[in-house]
């Protein structure tokens, strides 16, 4: 009996403690779940809008459509840049295993010619390697038909519709226009600095030089999106939605294609630069630097052949003269001169000197081009038949700087803000200039012998054909200068809304109606009997004007036989003009590099777009030299 | 005549279920079933054929609860022997599938022996300390400890991390429902703590990444960490409520790994949002109270611990499993239980159940 009661006692603890054990687990997986129910509680409830956006930026990838490119046409509608459709042949690096054996088979199929790798392999140098990449450009139907049946045997490989920046009048106004190319990593950052990385996305080009540079954001337009969920392995499995890109705007330049078109074939092939303003805006009218070049070739990626000649040219086409170009003005500064005398009260118009023919100062002797002198010369005079040593004279009672002082606001040696960028900004000589640019204190000192030759345009005169133009423009326009510019408005794409690019007045020079009246008069006198009469005989219109002529060698006192010379060693000529003279409707500055005597190339040049200009007349032919003004010259 | 027999067959069929645990277990399994329906939907769809399996493993479970456990006990030694055996031959013959030999070839198709000690081990360790019953001695949990660790060692070298924890947990409950002294599990877990320096330099490398990579899942994003962080996401965009069902968007887009079988517990998630995931847990408890009160009512030490037991690796098996995906725990093979396809797992579930069953139904035979 006791033992089986201590059994059954010894039973029932032991039960107990079970029991026990029991609860103890059941405790444990209470606390156990409840660890996990608190975690989920953390995750669907405090970070539920976290992981929400996780997951859709899992499931959600956004395509970009890029936005068709602005047009740009002239003042009449003349199409400069457009765009065109065409089929591309592209490679993605990243998802082709051997490069080198798809193109080689590609190549059984569609034409590749070396050409064509040559451009691909200097893409692909250039790019991320997941970009798919073209090889080969405008394909036809029947090679679009041929990659189609043979599509599964090349993954990696699309044929892309793709729109291609086409410049219909080629090198026509090329330096206005410029032109796009692939974008590279400096274009990137340029792009992230303006914060329009994520406008870019997609958009595989970009306004490399003139306008297509300058109004690049007009001209791109609103990148579309694509919202598209894609899975696990980045396939694409639905559209969600789409915003459609918005075009670039269109711009409608101040230039007149015809206008511009004759001037450039008016050089022929001679190597210079035209500006033409319309005075009372500030619109350019033609901007030329020849020789040009086709900006269609920078399209697709240039060939190498091509860049090389394009920058080893000795004719160097790719410098835009007309902005980048600085050259002494020679005698086309001489007017300038004469009104800062008028205005700084230094001459009176008909105050003459006695021209010797030399001008001698410091010991030194300046010469005049007329052997002899000039005789008594007055203010009129000697603008229409340059005299030199007038300007020195002149040059000399007004010192450095009074000249600079007057100069300054006219324009001369500051950039003049055309709606391009890179002008350049020319040389205004001053003792200031000297000090900043020479670094050795011996060569920062300037010297009053220095002064004479600046008088008539030469020694550190050096301005831009633009800047020229644009003081021409001025003295016509009886002292308000405007900023000159290409485009004439811009018109939005979606609203058709135009944005007129406002005639823009810089500033008013406070000059004296009749000083300007003296100057305007000279001028005309140029053109009616002085150095550009020859050139100028029997316009129906009244023109003024006056010829320049650079030193590009000096000859040290042995005589100056232009047309003996070689060409590179020739002058350049110059020529400034405006017409007509009591309602000036053009200006411009007209640059012949080596072209010798203003009077002999640059003249003539001149006098044809006036012609066309002002009264529609076809020229014949590019400008003529003309050999008989070389004695006539000043 | 006819109502007759059919009473007598409807008692012959429902005699040896336990009521409550079949529910249960049969709403966890509906919840899987569509949750796998979702996360196979575009693939091929596994739905039938889970339901194929939970056929099968109903019959298991039926035809295991017809025997009493005296007769059950006659299984453990046998069973226990030949697991270890397998496991060993594993070794020898045994087939490498993805970096560990888990596999051993049985003529046209390959068995997982490990599969066959999550019951044979706990069922061994209940027979030995029934067996002792009256002389339980210190010595004699060093030995069922030594028959644990036989099995443990054996898987979770194959690497078998996931298994080896099930098989040494399902092992520990026994020999702590035996009553393992206190003392001894206080000292055993400080020592634990004391040699996880040790432990560490005895992990293999895929094992200490899956630990590292749960301390800081972004460290690796694209690779070990990739599933902790699809899976957390899953049931963090969930939310309070869920997506919907079919509608979870990192499922049906492939972001989830393993959406059907380890990870399935994410889809859930995904789309049933922390209402599922609650409902889903008092499920889990409901099936635990449940073991435990069979285990509480128990008549013997063998039915006992072999209950509580199995009903604590039930436990075992969805704590880590939605520890693991939520990303409190490492990343360790360890399945949902009767949420995650597969017929192995699933069958070996059931066989738990109809242990749980038989020891619930023969317990008033045992009485009488």
């Amino acid at each position: 009996m006791l033992i089986r009661t201590t059994s059954q006692q010894s039973q029932d603890g032991e039960l107990n403690r079970f029991r026990f054990r029991i609860a103890f687990a059941a405790g444990t997986v209470v606390l156990a779940f409840a660890i996990v129910v608190g975690r989920f509680v953390f995750l669907q409830i405090f970070q539920h809008e976290y992981y929400t956006t996780r997951a859709e930026d899992n499931r959600i990838s956004l395509v970009p459509i890029p936005p068709n490119r602005g047009v740009i046409t002239d003042r009449n509608g003349v199409v400069l840049a457009r765009n065109y459709s065409a089929f591309t042949l592209e490679l993605t690096p990243s998802k082709i295993e051997s490069l080198d054996q798809t193109i080689e088979s590609l190549g059984e199929l569609i034409e590749i010619l070396p050409k064509d790798k040559r451009r691909f392999r200097k893409l692909l140098e250039e790019s991320k390697s997941f970009e798919s990449l073209p090889i080969r450009t405008r394909l036809s139907d029947e090679e679009v038909a041929r990659f189609a049946a043979n599509r599964y045997r090349f993954p990696g490989v699309e044929v892309k519709a793709r729109l291609f920046r086409q410049y219909p009048l080629g090198p026509i106004a090329s330096h206005a226009i410029g032109y796009i190319n692939r974008i590279n990593k400096a274009d990137l950052e340029a792009i992230e600095e303006k914060e329009q990385g994520a406008n870019y996305k997609g958009t595989e080009h970009i306004g490399k030089t003139g306008l297509e540079k300058s109004y690049e954001f007009h001209l791109h337009g609103e990148t579309g999106y694509e919202k598209v969920e894609i899975d696990a392995g980045g396939r694409a499995v639905r559209n969600l939605s789409r915003t459609a890109p918005v075009p670039g705007n269109n711009l409608t330049l101040t230039l007149d294609t015809k206008l511009q078109e004759m001037a450039e074939k008016a050089f022929g092939d001679r190597r210079g630069a035209l500006v033409a303003i319309e005075p009372s805006t500030g619109g350019i009218l033609a901007l030329v630097s020849t020789p040009t070049f086709d900006p269609n070739l920078f399209v697709d990626g240039i060939r190498s052949e091509d860049w090389e000649q394009l920058n080893n040219s000795p004719d160097r086409p790719m410098v835009n003269r007309a902005l980048n170009g600085a050259y002494p003005p020679g005698s086309t500064f001489k007017p300038f001169m004469a009104l800062a005398a008028l205005e700084l009260g230094k001459r009176t118009p008909a105050q003459a000197i006695s021209d010797p023919g030399y001008f001698t100062f410091g010991g030194h002797t300046f010469r005049d081009d007329k052997k002899g002198g000039h005789g008594m010369v007055d203010m009129y005079k000697s603008i229409v038949h340059s005299c030199d040593t007038y300007y020195y004279m002149l040059a000399n009672d007004m010192g450095i700087e009074n000249i600079a002082r007057f100069m300054g606001p006219l324009g001369l040696g500051s950039r003049t803000g055309i709606d391009i960028e890179g002008e350049s900004e020319g040389v205004l000589p001053s003792p200031e200039w000297k000090k900043r640019r020479f670094k050795r204190a011996e060569q920062q000192k300037w010297f009053a012998g220095e002064t004479i030759s600046i008088g008539i345009g030469q020694g550190y005169n050096a301005y831009t054909p633009i800047q020229l133009a644009q003081a021409t423009a001025a003295v016509a326009n009886n002292g308000v200068i405007f900023r000159p510019h290409l485009v004439k408005h811009i018109t939005n794409s979606k609203t058709g809304e135009k944005t007129l690019i406002e005639p823009e007045p810089l500033r008013t020079l406070p000059w004296k109606p009749q000083n300007i009246e003296t100057i305007k008069k000279a001028m005309v006198g140029v053109n009616k009997e002085g150095t550009g009469a020859r050139a100028f005989a029997g316009a129906e219109y009244v023109s003024g004007g006056k010829t320049g002529t650079a030193q590009v060698f000096s000859l040290k006192g042995a005589d100056y036989k232009g047309h003996k010379l070689k060409q590179e060693l020739r002058d350049h000529a110059l020529f400034i003009a405006f017409a007509p003279a009591d309602q000036p409707k053009i200006a411009l500055a007209v640059l012949v590099e080596n072209g010798g005597f203003g009077a002999q190339s640059a003249a003539p040049i001149a006098r044809m777009v006036m012609d066309y200009y002002l009264l529609g007349k076809q020229p014949k032919g590019p400008a003529k030299e003309d050999e008989a003004a070389i004695e006539d010259e000043e | 005549m006819l109502p007759q027999i059919l009473q007598r067959l409807r008692k012959r069929l429902v005699e040896h279920i336990d009521g409550p645990l079949l529910t249960i277990a049969l709403v966890i399994m509906a919840f899987g079933l569509a949750t796998i329906y979702s996360a196979t939907v575009y693939a091929s769809n596994r739905a039938v054929s889970q339901l194929l399996n939970m056929g099968v493993g109903m019959l298991v479970m039926w035809l295991i609860a017809q025997l009493p456990p005296q007769k059950l006990m006659r299984f453990a030694v046998p069973l226990y022997v030949i697991g270890v055996i397998l496991l060993i031959l594993v070794y020898v013959i045994g087939v490498k599938v993805n970096g560990a030999r888990r596999w051993l070839p049985i003529g046209i198709t390959r068995i997982q022996p490990s599969e066959i000690l999550k019951i044979a081990t706990p069922l061994m360790l209940a027979w030995y300390f029934h067996k002792y019953e009256a002389v339980l001695r210190l010595r004699h949990y060093v030995i069922a400890g030594l028959l644990l660790l036989v099995p443990f060692a054996l898987i979770a070298k194959q690497p078998d991390l996931g298994t080896a924890i099930l098989v040494g947990a399902a092992g520990f409950y026994v020999i702590f429902f035996a009553g393992l002294p206190w003392k001894i599990i206080v000292g055993m877990i400080a020592a634990a703590a004391g040699s996880a320096p040790f432990i560490w330099s005895m992990l293999h490398d895929y094992q200490r990444k899956r630990i590292l990579t749960l301390i800081d899942p972004t460290t690796d994003p694209l690779g070990s960490g990739y599933h902790i962080i699809q899976s957390t996401i899953a049931i963090g965009s969930g939310g309070p409520f869920g997506k919907g069902w079919l509608q979870g968007t990192q499922t049906h887009l492939e972001f989830i790994p393993e959406r059907h079988t380890d990870f399935i517990f994410a889809v859930f998630s995904e789309e049933r949002g922390l209402v599922g995931n609650c409902i889903l847990v008092v499920l889990y408890l409901l099936l635990i109270a449940r073991g435990l009160m069979i285990t509480a009512n128990a008549s013997t030490l063998f039915a006992r611990t072999l209950a509580g037991s199995i009903t604590l690796s039930f436990f075992t098996y969805a704590f880590v499993n939605m520890g693991m995906v939520s990303g409190i725990l490492p990343v360790v093979g360890v399945p949902l239980p009767f949420m995650s396809y597969g017929g192995t797992a699933l069958v070996t579930l059931f066989l738990g159940l109809g242990i749980l069953m038989s020891i619930q139904t023969h317990r008033m035979l045992v009485k009488q």
